[in-house]
């Protein structure tokens, strides 16, 4: 029998989002994901000071701010010709704003919006709101162990607000920081707030070492099934990011689904806009060329996301691609991480591309940036300086390529008589929640769905359980609306 | 004595969530103490909705927001977090299916406010219409008073805005009605309470100092008054230079970063360029 589930709104994400799914013997045949909210962003930020975007582009997101406010300050650098100029001081304030947002982020995901799924809070603390309503019938975990997790479901509220409290020390405030600017970033690195920093990062490391991993590894001894479930494209993609004065943190990748590596050209990113409610005339064309035509009453269109694609395939992006572009590299303490890990279940590498995978990966990727931070902290210099100088150029262009909680983000501007002229973002969540491309593949979430086994249609809790363990952050990939129907103009990459 | 429990519908329009992190790095209560204790003795929340950290999902949880609307008339509170797209009928912003059509956010918060004790709108979005609301505003998003006195609703509406709003201003709000009622909040000519917004940041700003000496900072990281840089705190009402945010630690002038105006019905438009000077006699009328 085929029946379609409809999960209208999916919670426990950022943003406002549905799923539906076509269910033919129990079995998935089809999936569609889709946001339901618009903003404009773009359009709002043309015509402004370009110093601006670094402010308003932030608000995109009230999860991951730090991460916008970084690739918009990488965008903004590069077209003003900043960007071999940037005191390393300023590098490392701006990725320990960006780390602490990672923390923060990557805690908060798994305790408060996935956990649930997992964890039998009605257990723990009754039949409450806001536990309850919820899906019936599938939570393991039992008695002390329940107990414990839900504990640490409290515990992580006061862990995740520290993370948001170290970035606000160098940051100013969050969400939203004030801190990092284009030219550098505005708070000096005075020792008392390093000191300051450390201890709360070291509060937070305790956590993440000794809570937040173990409870994964428990959640996944409970739940080992989902090592089998939600495989998705196995294509992977990062462009890398954290770059320090030492190096990067995350290593740029593009990873093939038998673990090859390729090397990465952002010129080899397209958008197809088939089945997105944009004209058809604009598809498949790398953004340098494209036009952007909305067109809300598109009958074939069934989302406001567009699907972006590297050399015309789907992508997955986020702490796996990460995680395995690092560990495919040979970066000494991932692969060593991944290995702990995977011994710990006796599996390979494959593993991982599953449910638990996308959650391990970025449990251990909350240990790995925090670990680093540490380093990054140390080696700031009091004295040194943390801004330099700019002006707003006449007319240029500029790219800002980074990585946020969710996966690789990237912001382009093109800046004519020192105003925004273009300004666009293209999110992971975009790549990740996107639907079908021109030749009718589905996006990474939609195939991580497509064959999973439904046992119960009424609670499915495979179907959220896959959604949810991709993090997605829908006022992020949903930005770019032009409710009015005109056109976004061209859209460059440089 | 049993406790009274408030319940509370919290709907997200046009927004980022930055406002509900903000309400998760309170300190004193603390989150957890907030969903699940008794705020002020004898009394809590009771937090029917939330779509970030609710555990039901897809048709079970609009039917929470129904049966709150039929069945609990005049005895909950809606907070909105968001401005609310106006545009063809509020077909830009839905949160869920209603009979297998989208429950737009326009149709909700008329819905629901029609029928609350009282609204929060949290958040410049929700307050003012905030950045999605900025020119040229190609959703037609307003704030939740706006919607309410053009629909004809007459439900008290509380302004708590900010990009994101502090967490004690939302939990301050709810003290003040709990321990002494609706009508004891004390709110300026934009529905803002005096507690929180009585006072210009320009009054309290550690800065303060150095523009009545004339001691201007030039260029971002510099010391001095920031007003040259495009702070605009000076026409600002917020309590931030006392209160400061995150457990106290920081707040943007602290750090270096002229003030944006975000608490402003003008922000973002009549507060940019953020970083241009906007002298006191180039105010517009309604923002002396």
């Amino acid at each position: 029998m085929v029946t379609k589930v409809k999960i209208d709104p999916i919670t426990r994400i950022e943003g406002h989002m549905a799923v539906e799914a076509v269910i033919d013997d129990g079995v998935v045949k089809e999936a569609k994901s889709a946001g339901t909210l618009f903003r404009g962003f773009e359009i709002i930020l043309q015509g402004r000071d370009p110093r601006d975007a670094n402010r308003l582009t932030q608000r995109i997101c009230g999860v991951c701010p730090a991460s916008h406010a970084t690739a918009s300050a990488l965008c903004i650098d590069d077209a003003f010709g900043l960007t071999d100029k940037i005191p390393d001081n300023s590098k490392i304030i701006r990725y320990l704003i960006l780390g602490s947002n990672f923390l923060q982020s990557h805690i908060l995901h798994f305790y408060h919006l996935a956990a649930l799924d997992y964890v039998d809070a009605v257990g723990a603390l009754g039949d409450t709101a806001p536990f309850v309503p919820r899906y019936e019938g599938d939570y393991r975990v039992t008695g002390q162990e329940n107990a414990e997790l839900v504990n640490h479901y409290v515990r992580a509220l006061d862990i995740r607000r520290k993370c948001q409290e170290m970035l606000a020390i160098f940051g100013g405030k969050m969400p939203h920081n004030v801190g990092i600017v284009p030219g550098g970033v505005t708070e000096k690195p005075t020792e008392d707030k390093i000191t300051n920093f450390l201890w709360r990062l070291n509060e937070v490391r305790d956590f993440v070492d000794n809570t937040y991993i173990p409870d994964v590894i428990a959640v996944a001894k409970a739940y080992s099934d989902y090592f089998e479930i939600g495989k998705g494209c196995r294509r992977l993609l990062t462009y890398g990011g954290f770059d320090l004065p030492t190096g990067k943190l995350f290593k740029t990748g593009v990873v093939s689904p038998d673990l090859q590596l390729e090397p990465f050209a952002k010129e080899n990113i397209t958008e197809d806009v088939k089945h997105s409610w944009y004209a058809d005339s604009s598809s498949g064309k790398n953004p340098a060329q494209s036009q952007t035509k909305p067109n809300p009453n598109k009958q074939r269109g069934y989302s406001f996301i567009k699907s972006p694609r590297y050399k015309g395939n789907v992508y997955e992006l986020g702490p796996l691609a990460r995680m395995v572009s690092n560990y495919v590299q040979g970066e000494t303490i991932t692969k060593e991480l991944v290995d702990s890990v995977l011994g710990e279940f006796s599996a390979g590498v494959d593993a991982l591309y599953s449910v638990l995978g996308r959650h391990a990966a970025r449990a251990l990727e909350a240990k790995f940036v925090a670990d680093a931070m540490v380093d990054w902290l140390t080696s700031l210099k009091p004295d040194e300086p943390i801004i330099v100088d700019s002006e707003i150029p006449e007319h240029a262009n500029g790219a800002g390529l980074t990585e946020a909680p969710r996966g690789s983000l990237g912001h382009w501007i093109t800046i004519k008589d020192k105003k925004i002229d273009r300004y666009q973002v293209i999110t992971p969540t975009a790549w990740n929640a996107s639907p079908k491309d021109d030749k009718g593949r589905p996006g990474a979430v939609e195939q991580a769905i497509m064959g999973t086994k439904v046992k119960d249609k009424d609670n499915p809790f495979e179907i959220v359980r896959i959604v949810r363990a991709f993090d997605p952050c829908l006022a992020c990939s949903v930005h770019l609306l032009d409710a009015k129907g005109s056109e976004l103009g061209v859209f460059r990459v440089v | 004595m049993a406790t009274k429990k408030y319940p509370v519908i919290w709907l997200q329009g046009a927004g980022c969530t930055g406002c509900s992190v903000s309400i998760l790095n309170a300190v004193s209560p603390r989150i957890q103490n907030l969903l699940l204790d008794e705020l002020v003795p004898g009394q809590q929340l009771n937090l029917l909705f939330h779509e970030t950290i609710m555990a039901g999902q897809g048709e079970r949880v609009i039917e929470v927001l129904k049966d709150t609307e039929k069945n609990r008339k005049d005895g909950y509170v809606l907070v909105v977090e968001g401005a609310i797209p106006t545009a063809e009928n509020g077909i830009y912003g839905s949160i869920g299916k209603e009979d297998g059509k989208h429950l737009t956010i326009l149709k909700s918060v008329q819905e629901l406010g029609s029928n609350a004790l009282l609204t929060l709108a949290i958040g410049t979005c929700a307050a003012f219409g905030g950045i999605p609301a900025a020119k040229p505003n190609p959703t037609g998003c307003k704030g939740v008073k706006e919607v309410f006195n053009e629909n004809g609703i007459s439900t008290p509406v509380v302004n708590l805005p900010g990009c994101p709003l502090h967490p004690d201003w939302f939990i301050g709000t709810i003290s003040v009605v709990l321990f002494s009622g609706m009508q004891a909040l004390d709110l300026d000519d934009l529905a803002r309470p005096k507690l929180f917004y009585g006072q210009l940041i320009h009054e309290n700003c550690p800065r303060r100092a150095d523009f009545d000496k004339g001691k201007f900072a030039q260029e971002l990281g510099d010391t001095g008054c920031l007003y040259n840089l495009g702070c605009k705190g000076h026409y600002t009402y917020a309590d931030c230079p006392l209160r400061q945010w995150n457990n106290g630690l920081n707040w943007c002038v602290k750090a270096g970063s002229p003030c944006l105006g975000c608490v402003e019905p003008e922000f973002p438009d009549g507060t940019s360029p953020m970083y241009e000077k906007i002298a006191f006699q180039e105010l517009t009328w309604s923002q002396k």
